[in-house]
């Protein structure tokens, strides 16, 4: 900036608002270093006393003298709801993105974008409580029963008794809490679709849906994919709702054996402990282990998500197909 | 080359009967339709649920009474859970939004290096990051350092999940001021930060606005890195350095009692809860997103 | 001769320049292949086309030409049903193909679609295909089975595109792999594949250089022994080059329609005379 120097007027403002602002952004960083150190630091116990077998094991014992911990269910627990989650969810909020994108009229359309973004909105832990007190009577009464007593006795995740908090109770309020995630950005992403593409597809004689399955998938799958990817990454850090409805089983019996049996998730286990745990104990060691665990899980299911979302959008911003 | 015959002889192979196609068409849309709809239920449910269960509970007690003896008749309230809730988002507040500004302005106006896209990326990523881990986080860098749970170590926690948010949106809200506004200030030789400061976060207030209220509905409904922090109390605000209470805590403590008294008021501070960050979000809408494709001025809630 | 009829509905036209719609003589003449009658359409209820008739004559190509906003590509979107899927779109009037009105019936769009094929401004292979899927999409989605007829087609297409040449030895490479130009003739080839019998052409050139330019003139001028083509350009010179009849169209009328020759070398309306001698545009 020759002109200001050449205006006069000491420069060293600008030296120091840059120097804060830099500061500011660093700052980002040096959280996040921060926070991978005191999770390593505050787990260094119990990797020490358990080594690998942490990661392995599934006692999981907070008595004095017999300690021993093992994640291995909770991290089991953790991908099973949450891949379950994504079974239910993924689908159905494409179909959600597909209607916002293509066919719904457009004061349906910013109806519906501003419903989506309420339920967003709602805080996990109504999500939690709504799961609690209402939705688990219906869920037990009008799906699990059933299921469980046409398919209980041969098919095993039908099996068990159904009692409402569970696997399948959590995994279905998971999909609920992510499906607007993945169908807000879905949207965003099938909106970027050109729609020379789609007219190219209706000049060919196609359908809305022939139009959508040969314009519109194809050229966006990447980015639905990161979409669902981010949709996972919340779903495997869902902390409050997955608490308050999974069941909370410890040790080998936290291996999920149907779906209607209690379970227990990387984060569940931790906020259900914490209070239990005393400062310094081996047993917060665990607590703080997991939350380590979770967060190496958490952070590489989300670079990945970053890299293709972001791809598929930036492309769409320059017009340029990778 | 094709010849007249051949496109004849060709034209034979195409089908001309589509209504299997257009019924397959018809079904695909119904399906969606169904997903519509099954994402709109469970929000009913919840809106409803909230407000017809919580709605009785509702009383100037209520609202201002530290918490009794649940199951007696005098159950109390929920006073110091609001008090603490709106403590939080005040407090940190104060750490994120300066911050995550001054964030933003640098990705924005000195970010076009390989540096700011570095903390671009790690700003998305710990947009991502669970909450849960950010309370343990929070729990040993302050609980653990300074020896007791406080409302400081909730505010850190909280002002860390604000943080990317507002750096994003601001960098955004920046990035729409037009160049001519930047080129203009510089060409009559004003400083860069007075460029900044004066012309661009004038321009760009409204998206400022919106970034800072959405991450302020955010954090109000956070739970799970305040137990770890703030750890919860029956008691209002004493001290800087001891433990508080908050609205989503006081709910999930509720919700643990086997008591219908307890679950009524659960239902009630989850009005309460609910009001604070719909009222939030919508105000959102209603002042700044009328115009705006919305894109990624989004809130969702956290964990 | 041909051309009588055509001046005649022009000259009542240059009158006024407002959309006196005249009656076609007879809808079924058969040397027309297509006949707008009276197309108005609109986007958020703004009339981009106000009323508009024109004939198509078979194996021709007829070039529309006019100021940017005139309307042309919109009525060119009319002529095959594409106008109505942009949003808030309207569109009233008929299209009679070899007499068949095109707007009777609200279901067919899918099936009339079918026998107009369309090239875009800009070159739009499907990304994920090849250059053979690209050609054979059309042919999969109306149920054409028998490999020996897809392949059949495939190549006939690319070498009536007068691609075939060029990447007969990379039919499974991406269509994206090609350079524009060679884009655009695989898109060429992937509308002459479902077998149309008009196509329409949305200045099919405006992204290309000159050479690439040239190789789709030249192309244009083969193909239309066998199809009636519509073009939309803002080039005139182009339009000299590959046209046989020329309409120009200003502020969404049509102003004047004839033989190329007479619209460039005789204009008998003062707009089209300032238009074709580049005085505004």
């Amino acid at each position: 900036m020759e002109t200001v120097k050449l205006k006069g007027g000491s420069p060293l403002f600008d030296k120091i608002f840059k120097i804060a602002a830099a500061i500011a952004a660093t700052y980002i960083l040096a959280l996040i270093t921060l926070i991978v150190f005191q999770l390593i630091t505050g787990s260094y116990q119990i990797w020490t006393q358990e080594g690998i077998s942490f990661l392995t094991g599934s006692d999981w014992n907070a008595v004095e003298g017999s300690e021993s911990y093992g994640a291995a269910p909770y991290i089991v627990g953790t991908f099973v709801t949450a891949g379950l989650a994504m079974l239910i969810g993924v689908p159905i909020s494409i179909g959600i993105a597909m209607f916002l994108s293509e066919l719904a009229p457009k004061f349906l359309r910013s109806i519906l974008s501003f419903v989506i973004e309420l339920l967003a909105a709602v805080p996990s832990i109504i999500y939690g409580l709504w799961g609690m007190f209402i939705f688990r009577d219906y869920i037990r009464d009008w799906i699990e029963i059933p299921l469980n007593n046409v398919f209980g006795n041969n098919v095993w995740f039908f099996s068990g008794t159904p009692f409402g908090l569970d696997i399948f109770t959590a995994s279905v309020v998971l999909a609920i809490m992510i499906i607007p995630t993945i169908a807000s950005i879905s949207r965003e992403i099938m909106i970027a679709v050109p729609n020379s593409q789609r007219e190219a597809a209706y000049m060919l004689g196609a359908t809305k849906w022939e139009v959508f399955k040969m314009a519109v998938i194809p050229y966006s799958k990447s980015g639905l994919v990161g979409a669902s990817i981010l949709g996972l990454g919340r779903a495997v850090g869902e902390t409050m709702a997955v608490t308050m409805l999974i069941g909370n089983a410890t040790g080998p019996n936290a291996f999920p054996s149907s779906l209607f049996s209690p379970g227990q998730t990387m984060s569940s286990i931790i906020a259900n402990e914490f209070a239990e745990a005393s400062q310094g104990s081996l047993h917060m060691a665990a607590l703080i282990g997991v939350g380590l665990i979770l967060f190496i899980v958490a952070i590489a299911i989300n670079i990945v998500a970053q890299l293709l979302v972001s791809r598929v959008l930036k492309a769409h911003q320059g017009a340029v197909l990778a | 080359m094709i010849t007249i015959e051949q496109r004849a002889e060709f034209r034979k192979h195409f089908r001309n009967n589509i209504s299997s196609r257009q019924a397959m068409d018809k079904i695909v849309k119904g399906i969606v339709f169904g997903c519509v709809a099954l994402a709109i239920i469970p929000l009913g449910s919840i809106l409803l649920e909230v407000v017809r269960q919580g709605a009785p509970a509702l009383s100037t007690d209520f609202l201002t009474q530290e918490p009794g003896a649940i199951g007696s008749d005098q159950p109390g309230g929920i006073g110091p859970a609001i008090q603490g809730t709106l403590m939080l988002i005040g407090m940190s507040s104060l750490v994120g939004v300066p911050v995550g500004v001054l964030g933003g302005i640098f990705l924005s106006e000195y970010g076009n290096n390989r540096y700011g896209n570095t903390i671009r990326f790690f700003n998305d990523v710990l947009a991502e990051f669970p909450t849960i881990v950010i309370g343990l986080f929070a729990f040993i860098a302050i609980v653990l350092t300074f020896g007791s749970f406080s409302i400081i170590a909730g505010t850190f926690a909280l002002s860390i999940i604000m943080l990317p948010i507002i750096t994003r949106t601001t960098e955004e809200s920046l990035k729409l001021v037009p160049v001519t506004y930047r080129e203009a200030g510089y060409a009559l030789g004003i400083k860069r930060w007075t460029v900044i400061t004066r012309i661009l976060l004038t321009s760009a207030k409204s998206g400022l606005v919106t970034g800072i209220m959405l991450s302020v509905a955010r954090i109000a409904g956070e739970t799970a890195p305040l137990i770890f922090t703030i750890l919860g109390s029956d008691n209002f605000f004493m001290a800087f350095d001891q433990p508080m209470d908050a609205l989503p805590l006081r709910i999930w403590r509720l919700s643990l009692l086997p008591y219908d008294s307890a679950t009524m008021q659960g239902w009630g501070a989850a009005l309460v809860l609910i009001l604070i960050v719909l009222t939030l979000n919508i105000g959102v809408r209603y002042l700044f997103l009328r115009k705006r494709g919305g894109g990624r001025f989004r809130i969702t809630a956290g964990g | 001769m041909e051309v009588e009829d055509l001046e005649s509905q022009q000259v009542d036209k240059m009158e006024t320049i407002t959309k006196v719609p005249t009656a076609p003589k007879s809808a079924e003449d058969p040397r027309y292949k297509l006949i707008a009658e009276n197309i108005v359409a609109s986007y958020n209820g703004i009339q981009a086309v106000k009323g508009v008739n024109m004939k198509f004559r078979e194996r021709a190509v007829t070039a529309l030409i006019g100021p940017s906003g005139c309307g042309k590509t919109t009525f060119l979107r009319c002529l095959n049903r594409m106008h109505e899927l942009s949003k808030n779109a309207q569109v009233t009037g008929k299209v009679l193909l070899d007499g068949q009105d095109l707007y009777s019936n609200k279901e067919d769009a899918i099936i009339h679609r079918r026998k107009i094929g369309m090239v875009f401004q800009k070159p739009n292979p499907f990304p994920t295909m090849s250059i053979y899927d690209n050609v054979a999409a059309g042919l999969k989605l109306n149920g054409v089975k028998d490999r020996k007829i897809v392949d059949q087609i495939v190549q006939g297409c690319l070498e009536m595109a007068s691609l075939w040449n060029e990447v007969k030895n990379d039919l499974k490479k991406p269509g994206m792999s090609l350079s524009g130009g060679q884009q655009q003739r695989l898109c060429i080839a992937r509308a002459l594949a479902i077998q149309p019998e008009v196509l329409l052409m949305d200045e099919p050139a405006s992204a290309l250089d000159p050479i690439a330019t040239q190789k789709i003139e030249e192309m244009i001028n083969e193909l239309k022994k066998e199809y009636t083509i519509i073009i939309v350009t803002h080039n005139m010179q182009q339009a000299v080059r590959v046209s046989d009849y020329t309409g120009f169209m200003y502020l969404g009328d049509l102003v004047e329609f004839g033989e190329t020759k007479q619209i460039f070398e005789n204009p008998r309306n003062e707009i089209t005379a300032k238009y074709v001698q580049g005085q505004f545009g």
